[in-house]
């Protein structure tokens, strides 16, 4: 078995040994020499599938065995729907506040009254004024019980701009003023937490694929060219990206992203610090390309192309990009972090995204003061989402890192 | 060696000129010029403006003639006369700013990059040699998660404990009593107590990229001949790993340790911010917001120039430890 990679997904071709049952091997007897017969290796079946199966399919094998990459990909999955569906999973108006839950804890959600299992409720929750500090402190009242309810009708609202509805995942039946649900608390203006986290996960899941998009057309630009023609240009490019490696990355986005005009509307601003992150984040992808590049390069089957009269461009596209896509895919997914990073950091200290845009790091900048953090710690949950989804694309790339060469045991 | 050191230093100067161009161009960022918004800051605080002062003030920095006139005398003046520009904000010289907060970052990052060698070399060993027990998936976990913990939201989750545990405000890097003092040894032993917690969270995601690196290069020459060699003729299992492997090891480590300074000042300056230590971090980000945008410039060159110059040295220290380095070409 050779460990040369197929440029396509069809079954590997000629020259692998295509083993057939014992029994069908002995029954053909002239054409083939005795010593012959000795080389043909006895394969059992599940090696025997390995060796036909596509190099998809063998990527798909080998992923799957990486446990901590298919609970990454879960999460992921679970997080990107939530963005997806953000309006129906959010059970109030990310913008609304209510002036009765300033700071208000996450609501319990209970499903045992007074001994006995019920459906999931809430009890009413009362509000006071703690005589001393003069600070908000809420009592529940457990007396009163309201049930929490799917598919609830709640804040109408325009699906994807398309469909009005006023349909929610979950919620209370009973209007908000006298009893809402905080499943993370509210924040110092009482707006619900969850549902501006949801609402922020638009923004901060997709400046991460939308920036890695950016880096990789750089990338796959700069470290193709690179790798391929070699020489010279290649020695200006790899200068190129040493430098930009040796600048201190956040000093610098700080730097740029304090020169974006303060009266830029939301989007613009979003593609303003979308751009400044993948102007650093390219030149790790240009590295991975490039090597590729130099090492497929001296491939037969590259030759072999270029004997045949193929353009450069059909033997970079149709026969080498096949062979380093799986890689360019599991380093992009490692490079999604340090985007979403970048914007959560500079949201973080005020110099990327701005209120009213909702984003995990303006949701942070809540928890820039300890004080705030040491009695309401449920602000620092926009945090928790960051970390998790950092730590869910860590996992799923050192996955398919692995599985991006099925070929090595 | 002169020769590999001379040419070292030579390759760095193209690399330093686009430096002080980018952190020009980030001067110039900001719309209008410089001394007109100087100007209108000192008349709101109703301070009288000598117009001959403006004048010179013009013609030192080249206002209002071509932007390669004004980086010129930006970076003559720099070079020759170690006049960095005028803080708008602080209403002083850059240079009277720039190196008590510099020395700081310096401080600072050399103590964690040291912890975090000091710390992950002996772990990374062990995992590579006893590859696969438990110590081995432990520490492994461990340096998963710590790469992937930003360094300021594990700043903020300190700050917490501190406040909520102890009632402490872990913020700072001195007491107040000594902030404004100037340098004793007592302020020094001040220092000293608080810098231990930036210290392990920032060195934290350094150490654990370290481990990891550490323990694919030792396992990488582990495998090789020649450590059989060595066993077969009776060395001691301690000294083979420490005296071959993990010395050539350690090779690709100190030869990346420029972009390991370069992601230490990165993720410190986020660290410092939020932990408002004395160092750079924080006070050019009050710099960006105020627009101050000399002192911001210089803070960039300065941060970005100290990751080139650790580069350079860590290279030179590489060349003198590995004669193939030097001989190369």
């Amino acid at each position: 078995m050779t460990t040369t990679k197929q440029d396509d997904s069809t079954p590997l071709p000629e020259g692998t040994p295509v083993p057939g049952a014992p029994g069908v091997l002995g029954a053909v007897d002239a054409p083939i020499s005795e010593d012959l017969l000795d080389d043909i290796p006895v394969v059992d079946e599940e090696e025997e599938r390995l060796y036909v199966a596509s190099q998809w399919q063998l990527m798909w094998w080998k992923f799957r065995r990486h446990k901590l990459a298919l609970i990454g990909a879960a999460i992921l999955a679970v997080l990107y729907t939530i963005a997806i569906f953000a309006e129906f999973v959010a059970p109030y108006d990310p913008s609304a506040f209510f002036v009765r839950y300033k700071m208000a804890p996450p609501t319990r959600i209970h499903i045992f009254h007074e001994g006995q299992l019920r459906a999931p409720f809430v009890y009413h929750q009362v509000r006071d004024r703690d005589p001393d500090t003069l600070r908000d402190i809420y009592t529940v009242d457990r007396s009163i019980t309201y049930p929490v309810n799917f598919f609830v009708r709640g804040v109408p609202y325009k699906f994807w701009g398309l469909v009005d509805t006023d349909i929610h995942l979950f919620g209370l039946t009973v209007d908000k003023d006298e009893q809402a649900v905080f499943l993370l608390g509210a924040d110092r203006m009482g707006r619900d937490l969850f549902t501006r986290i949801c609402y922020g996960a638009r923004i901060s899941l997709s400046i991460g694929l939308i920036g890695v998009f950016l880096s990789l057309i750089f990338g796959v630009t700069l470290g193709g060219i690179s790798g391929y023609y070699g020489g010279r240009v290649d020695t200006v490019i790899q200068r190129v990206i040493e430098f930009i490696q040796t600048i201190p990355s956040i000093p610098l986005w700080m730097a740029l992203s304090a020169g974006l005009p303060a009266d830029w509307p939301v989007v613009r601003l979003y593609f303003g610090i979308t751009i400044i992150l993948s102007l650093i984040g390219w030149t790790g992808m240009a590295r991975v390309v490039r090597g590729r590049f130099l090492q497929l390069r001296e491939e037969d089957f590259v030759l072999a192309a270029r004997l045949n009269g193929s353009s450069e461009i059909r033997i970079i596209l149709r026969h080498m990009a096949p062979s380093f896509f799986s890689h360019i895919i599991a380093s992009l997914t490692i490079a999604i972090p340090a985007t979403i990073l970048g914007e959560t950091g500079l949201s973080f200290i005020g110099l990327g995204l701005r209120a009213p845009a909702i984003s995990w790091g303006v949701l942070l900048q809540e928890a820039q003061n300890v004080r705030s953090l040491a009695f309401a710690p449920w602000v620092f949950a926009p945090a928790v989402a960051v970390v998790l989804t950092v730590f869910a694309f860590n996992f799923l790339g050192d996955g398919l890192r692995d599985a991006a060469d099925p070929y090595a045991r | 060696m002169a020769k590999y050191i001379l040419r070292r230093v030579l390759l760095m100067i193209p690399t330093l000129i686009v430096i002080s161009m980018i952190s020009f161009a980030v001067i110039q960022l900001p719309p209008g010029d410089y001394l007109t918004s100087y100007v209108a800051s000192l008349r709101q605080m109703g301070d009288d403006v000598d117009e001959t002062e403006l004048e010179m003030l013009r013609q030192r920095y080249g206002l209002g003639q071509p932007t390669y006139v004004q980086y010129y005398k930006w970076v003559s003046g720099i070079i020759l006369r170690g006049d960095w520009g005028q803080s708008m904000e602080w209403r002083k010289p850059v240079k009277d700013l720039i190196w008590e907060r510099m020395a700081l970052t310096v401080f600072l990052s050399s103590v964690s990059i040291m912890i975090s060698w000091f710390v992950a070399i002996p772990i990374g060993v062990y995992s590579a040699t006893h590859q696969y027990s438990p110590p081995d998936y432990v520490f492994s976990g461990m340096s998963f998660v710590g790469a992937g913990m930003p360094g300021f939201m594990l700043a903020l989750v300190v700050m917490w404990i501190a406040m909520r545990r102890f009632g402490l405000n872990v913020g700072g890097l001195f007491s107040p009593e000594y902030i404004t003092a100037p340098w004793s040894v007592d302020k020094f032993v001040d220092l000293l107590k608080h810098i231990w917690i930036p210290v392990i969270i920032i060195a934290l995601g350094s150490t654990a990229g370290s481990i990891r690196t550490t323990r694919a290069n030792v396992l990488d020459e582990l495998s090789k001949p020649y450590v059989e060699t060595a066993r077969a003729k009776g060395l001691k299992e301690r000294k083979l790993t420490w005296k071959y492997p993990v010395r050539v090891a350690m090779n690709p480590f100190f030869s990346t340790v420029g972009w390991t300074l370069a992601s230490l000042i990165s993720g410190a300056t986020l660290v410092d911010v939020v932990l408002s230590l004395q160092t750079t971090g924080p006070m050019m980000l009050r710099a960006l917001t105020s627009q101050d945008m000399y002192l911001a410039g210089s803070f960039l060159l300065l941060l970005s120039s100290l990751t080139v110059i650790g580069t350079l040295i860590s290279d030179v220290l590489l060349a003198w430890v590995d004669p193939r380095i030097r001989l190369e070409g």
